[in-house]
């Protein structure tokens, strides 16, 4: 499993801002191409790790999307500590198995929280009225039930990002939206996500492309009002770009016989074995008992 | 995680599960209008323009759009949208981007699904689109109030989503905490929420959503005007009626409601309205006979504006007035039915995105 991660470029955590040398180059363009390969890299990536073999790889995709929003539900109810530790555990044992590489997983979930949700927790060790824990210099003190609710945000933000990660990670995309169709989405809504993720890569490349061909005309720094105007023009292109692609797609459809019908994907590829039974059972028997126990 | 703007994707964890589902409820009735409004002119044609339009959405959230003194940020694009499109196809569009970044990118929770679409596909959109109309309303499209229309509306749009955000995260430790009174969730109450949610929002990510949107129209003046006007009628001057003043009430109510939480924070009564036993509290020695006569004429039906049977005051006091709105916005509209006969109904007001 560790073979990817020597094999390519060392994965790059999906939390990282730009890389600090776009940073220092200190320009919108080369920021915005920083974030755009950025988001073609994390995908390449997941798609990556998605066709290993691994544990989870080789389950269901319905029994995965399904078990991801009963195990995420059971994290959002507890209200006990051990019980989302514990559920934090099962995350990292399910991506040891999954091909994976657990460090970069555990990297990816705490990188990503010290920005967000770190600044958020930290606070509320002070603020929150309760019995001192700890006494700490220049008058702080930590109270008990700061620290608690400190724990909680954390653990359970870490665990639901670990839980999401697993399921994009462990499946292609065009299979987690194949899945989406057991939530009884509508066939139409599971087609226009299915368009709208192949576009978004379109998308990408173009205005990459438009990027690189800004840059390579820009010689020196512009003025923020400058910058301002380019990005302006460059989102006003874009927009006028897709409205006409998306009649040229319709046209193209019409052409191929579609005629508002939507039909999404089948599912028939998808059939249960009895591993995805199992699969299923055992989450099922773990989500309840998280709920039961984290009351 | 595609530094996006701080705090707007709400991870999961940070409301309960409660809330999100409250959240997500109420964002159905916008995705049923967005697509009915979609639908009705275009049927067969939507289906590639909302998924391009949810492409494109998720694509210009990655543009960094500078500031004045230097700094650079992401806007979430939801006025950009609306503006152009009208909110109906802005709410639907963002919400397929905001769903794709939540199951792909773990940007935002996938439980918060609901909330996030709430904040940044509906209030976001319908907020800076009403606000960019009442500026620019009768003007050309290659008018300047178009693009200050477009500014203050992008940075209202996005201010009052932030605040959308922080009654959400502000409510959290009210309702839920362990028994030791350890908050659950976002542990931070509405006092300390609303300010270090609104203002931050109010100083940079709004101004770059309003800059991002006033950027797209200026160019688009130039450059290409037709795109400005997609979202008119094609008949008829656009609302040369009643709706056009009848907009400000709606806007006021609306934002009335989203402030009601603020209630939470003012301590005391409200002025004039004490009860008797408030009354001696505040140092009067006797009731006035009169109004212990009327005391116990009238039981409210929410005393209090408190609903026992929720065992909880906070979201008994919110419920309580949503539910007086409710009943108000029934019986006004059932007297003006009664006066004005069958019709007087407002004019569509958003029209969807007129192709070609």
């Amino acid at each position: 499993m560790s073979e990817i991660a020597a094999a390519d470029q060392p994965p790059v955590p999906a939390s990282m801002p730009a890389p600090a040398q776009a940073k220092r180059r200190n320009g919108v363009i080369e920021r915005t191409l920083a974030d755009i390969s950025h988001t073609m890299g994390h995908t390449l990536f997941s798609e990556d790790i998605a066709r290993q073999p691994g544990l989870l790889q080789s389950l269901d995709p319905r029994v995965k999307v399904i078990s991801m929003l009963a195990l995420l539900i059971a994290v959002g109810l507890s209200r006990n500590l051990a019980v989302i530790a514990g559920l934090y555990g099962v995350t990292l044992a399910l991506a040891w198995r999954s091909a994976i590489p657990v460090g970069f997983f555990i990297k990816r979930v705490w990188l990503f929280l010290p920005f967000f949700t770190g600044v958020i927790a930290l606070p509320a060790l002070f603020i929150t009225p309760g019995p001192t824990l700890l006494l700490l210099p220049f008058g702080l003190v930590i109270t008990r039930t700061g620290a608690m609710s400190a724990l909680f945000l954390l653990l359970r933000v870490s665990t639901s990002v670990s839980m999401a990660a697993l399921l994009t990670f462990s499946t292609p995309w065009n299979d987690v939206l194949k899945a989406l169709g057991v939530l009884r989405m509508p066939e139409a809504v599971i087609l226009i996500f299915g368009m709208t993720y192949r576009y978004i890569y379109l998308l990408l490349n173009t205005a990459n492309d438009m990027f690189l061909s800004r840059k390579s005309r820009v010689v020196g720094r512009l003025t923020g009002a400058d910058q301002r105007r380019m990005i302006g023009a460059t989102a006003g292109v874009l927009l006028g770009k897709s409205l006409h692609l998306s009649s040229e797609v319709y046209l193209a459809m019409q052409s191929r016989g579609f005629r508002g019908h939507a039909r999404a994907p089948s599912v028939a590829s998808f059939n249960m074995r009895r591993r995805d039974w199992g699969a299923f059972v055992v989450v099922a028997i773990v989500t309840v008992s998280a709920i039961w126990l984290g009351q | 995680m595609l530094n996006s703007p701080a705090h707007m994707h709400i991870p999961d964890g940070y409301l309960s599960p409660v809330t999100s589902l409250i959240l997500f409820l109420l964002v159905l009735p916008f995705w049923y209008l967005g697509a009915r409004r979609l639908s009705k002119r275009m049927n067969a044609r939507n289906v590639p323009l909302i998924a391009l339009m949810a492409a494109f959405s998720f694509i210009v959230m990655m543009f960094n759009v500078p500031l004045p003194g230097g700094t650079t940020g992401h806007a979430v694009a939801g006025a950009l949208v609306a503006i152009i499109l009208g909110p109906g196809v802005a709410t639907i569009a963002i919400s397929i981007a905001l769903v794709i970044q939540a199951i792909f990118f773990g940007d935002g929770g996938i439980l918060q699904i609901g909330a996030n679409c709430f904040n940044m596909a509906v209030v976001l959109p319908y907020v800076a689109y009403g606000i960019y109309r009442l500026i620019s309303i009768n003007t050309p499209a290659t008018s300047v109030r178009r693009v200050i229309g477009a500014a203050v509306g992008g940075w209202a749009g996005l201010s009052v989503a932030a605040l959308a955000a922080a009654v959400e995260f502000g409510i959290q430790p009210l309702l839920w905490h362990t028994a030791d009174g350890a908050p659950l969730y976002a542990p931070y109450p509405l006092s300390v929420a609303i300010p270090a949610m609104v203002i931050p929002h109010m100083l940079i990510a709004s101004v770059i959503e309003g800059v991002i949107a006033a950027a797209v129209v200026l160019y688009l003046q130039r450059a290409n005007v037709p795109m400005l006007e997609l979202t008119q009628k094609p008949t008829a001057a656009v609302s040369a009626t009643a709706p056009g003043r009848l907009r400000w009430l709606w806007i006021g109510l609306i934002a009335l409601i989203i402030a009601t939480p603020l209630g939470l924070l003012a301590p005391g009564t409200a002025w004039g309205e004490w009860g008797a036993g408030e009354l001696a509290n505040m140092g009067l020695g006797a009731v006035p006979q009169g109004m212990a006569a009327l005391q116990g004429l009238w039981g409210a039906p929410l005393a209090d504006y408190d609903i026992p049977a929720l065992g909880n005051a906070s979201l008994g006091y919110a419920l309580s007035a949503v539910a007086g709105v409710a009943l108000i916005v029934v019986l006004a509209f059932l007297f003006s039915r009664l006066l004005t006969g069958k019709r007087a109904q407002p004019a569509q007001r958003a029209q969807p995105a007129d192709q070609e």
